[in-house]
């Protein structure tokens, strides 16, 4: 499969797991919560794609893309989403806290940024060669230990890439009401070099995160991707104030699976989209199925 | 690095570290005003950054920020050691301990570890005031997946003295994180040696009750059996060791005493076999006590003791911030007349 392919599939298994959690959820197959990923594909998919195997990934509450983007298998993550302990944490994580090889979450926002600066900064030590990414939101920048962190991350020379998804709404809350100032400033003021693109578009996200993440690799000091995009869903399970006319707006204008469809061939597309609805089903039922 | 024995408990700590960054090179200390020539503000970690320049990091006042780097160097095989500067100030790492460090071992799965060691110093007595002064590690005992820690100053038999070895043990051998507790009187207290001890019977039970750390038993050499059973750590259990020799000598009155060097998890055992015998407890805690230490002692005495309980008795700080002023400082914090009061009252 080409690397054009191969993005398609990854944002399409992301979607497909997504939506088929939401509809189980409301059929109570599920117990607890979830953050939807819908409508972000393009952010994990990018700059996942282009890490190495060593390195390292750190989400948040909003996990799930980011997982099935590393390569996480959608059946122990839906069974760790049923408690089950073929889940990836044997039930005990549940949908925010899931360790898998090198990716690690956590439901705390902010709490991240130091924990992942730090193991940044081990395999800077260690000479591994591995760098970090941490992917957090809008709303994360609320919190006061992600500017300690900036200022330490700078100071030490941290190998990692702070990734701001800005879907520009932080629960129910617009981003309007609660940020003051510039995003990138706040990287700036700590002499992190920021980046940032407007798009749900795979391949520029994954070109600038190619590049970003190459530079890390020679210069060993932090470098932040912020990325406009958009949250399809609610925060968790049923929680959106926005009217649908808005949403259907934003899937209109940024779906980043139709975005990218264009550039396949529709035989090609219709093929993966039956594969992978065949594996998120039979994922499904195997979760469904297992102790 | 120094070969002579140490002499202080603050010469026992800072020994530890030496020995612990020479026989680990994974080991890092991290914290506020530890390079040398200062050495930390109370001088735990002097020499180190002489000796191991590249693994001694002076940070900015960012506690929290430290703590959570600690945490991620730890997930990723390193074994960082963090300074909080004064006790106080875990309140601003109170994020990274509870939904951070303490979680990920068994939120995921048993399949990561966490070896970091948050040291800091507790206590007033010294006039710093209210944010300065507390004993404030009760709001982190009983937190899952937390060790605390709280050393004796005892010169014992490993070179480093029980203070140092108890830390380095926490640091190359923990696989939890670990809080531990340090003491601002304790620092200058010397360590304890046969000679000081010669009017006491010192047994370390943790070994008979097959504890993961260090619990000691004191009691008066050749005395009839104890009539209380006093249970302190840290500074008080300085406190608690005056008073010992105290009652025995001036007033007859024998006691056991029992100082653990793990405060959480509780490994209680001792204490039960001890009460068994004497039927009476004093616990004795520098902090505030309503729903802390001593009320956790004194309730799980009841519990297992039943009937064979007589008495329960606690002494800690009053229930107010540690005042400034030095009267008024010294009439809240626990006194070793508070303790010599308290237990002839029980008698």
């Amino acid at each position: 499969m080409d690397i054009t392919a191969e993005y398609y599939a990854k944002m399409y298994l992301i979607r497909c797991f997504e939506e088929t959690l939401m509809a189980e959820f409301k059929r109570g197959i599920f117990h607890g919560t979830t953050h939807s990923y819908l409508g972000q594909e393009a952010d994990a998919v990018g700059v996942i794609g282009q890490l190495h195997e060593s390195d390292i990934v750190v989400s948040n509450h909003r996990c799930h893309g980011h997982f099935l983007a590393y390569g996480g298998d959608p059946f122990k993550l839906f069974a760790e989403l049923m408690g089950k302990t073929m889940g990836v944490c044997g039930g005990r994580g549940g949908s925010q806290h899931i360790h898998w090889q090198n990716f690690y979450s956590n439901g705390i926002q902010g709490g991240i940024v130091p924990l992942t600066t730090g193991m940044a900064l081990a395999e800077k030590r260690k000479g591994s060669g591995a760098v970090a990414v941490v992917f957090i939101g809008d709303g994360t920048l609320g919190e006061g230990v992600v500017y300690e962190t900036f200022n330490l991350a700078a100071l030490w020379g941290a190998p990692i890439l702070y990734v701001l998804e800005n879907n520009q709404i932080a629960q129910t809350t617009p981003i309007g009401l609660v940020l003051a100032g510039g995003i990138c400033a706040r990287f700036e003021a700590f002499s992190i070099p920021a980046v940032r693109i407007d798009s749900s578009d795979v391949m520029e996200i994954a070109s600038l995160a190619g590049d970003l993440l190459a530079r890390i690799r020679v210069e060993l000091k932090p470098r932040a991707l912020v990325i406009d995009t958009a949250r399809f869903g609610p925060h968790s399970k049923s929680d959106d104030t926005r009217s649908g006319e808005e949403i259907a707006a934003l899937q209109d204008k940024r779906d980043p699976l139709s975005i990218h469809a264009s550039r396949l061939d529709e035989s090609e597309r219709k093929a993966i989209e039956a594969e992978i609805q065949t594996k998120i089903a039979e994922s499904f039922q195997a979760a469904l199925d297992a102790e | 690095m120094k070969n002579d024995k140490p002499k202080t408990v603050l010469e026992s700590l800072n020994l530890a570290l030496h020995y612990a960054m020479a026989d680990d090179e994974s080991v890092l200390l991290i914290g506020e005003d530890i390079l040398d020539p200062y050495g930390g503000a109370f001088k735990v970690t002097r020499g180190l950054s002489t000796t191991y320049p590249d693994r001694v990091l002076t940070s900015p006042i960012s506690e929290a920020g430290i703590t959570g780097i600690a945490g991620g160097m730890a997930l990723r095989g390193l074994k960082p050691v963090v300074e909080i500067m004064f006790g106080d100030f875990i309140s601003l790492i109170t994020d990274q301990l509870i939904n951070h460090l303490a979680k990920f071992r068994y939120m995921y799965n048993e399949q990561v570890r966490v070896p970091v060691v948050i040291r800091t110093p507790m206590g007033g007595r010294r006039g710093y005031g209210p944010t300065h002064s507390q004993t404030l590690e009760k709001h982190f005992l009983g937190l899952p997946g937390l060790r605390t820690l709280a050393p004796f100053h005892l010169l014992g038999k490993d070179s480093l003295g029980a203070p140092g070895k108890l830390l380095y043990d926490a640091i190359l051998g923990s696989e939890d994180p670990v809080l531990f507790i340090e003491n601002k009187l304790q620092y200058l207290l010397p360590l304890l040696t046969r000679d000081a001890l010669l009017d006491y019977a010192v047994e370390k039970v943790s070994k008979t009750y097959n504890l993961s750390t260090p619990f000691y038993k004191l009691s008066i050499r050749s005395a009839p059996p104890a009539k209380v059973t006093m249970m302190a750590y840290g500074y008080m259990a300085h406190l608690a060791f005056q008073a010992q020799h105290q009652l025995a000598y001036e007033k007859e009155i024998f006691t056991e005493l029992l100082i653990p060097t793990q405060l959480a998890p509780f490994e209680l055992s001792p204490l039960f076999d001890s009460l068994r015998r004497t039927g009476r407890i004093l616990a004795i805690e520098e902090g505030a006590g309503a729903l802390g230490w001593g009320a956790e002692v004194l309730s799980q005495a009841a519990e297992v003791l039943g009937t064979e309980l007589k008495q329960a008795e606690r002494l800690c700080a009053e229930g107010h911030a540690v005042p400034a002023a030095r009267q008024l400082e010294e009439a809240s914090l626990p006194s070793l007349t508070d303790i010599l009061n308290a237990v002839q009252k029980m008698v």
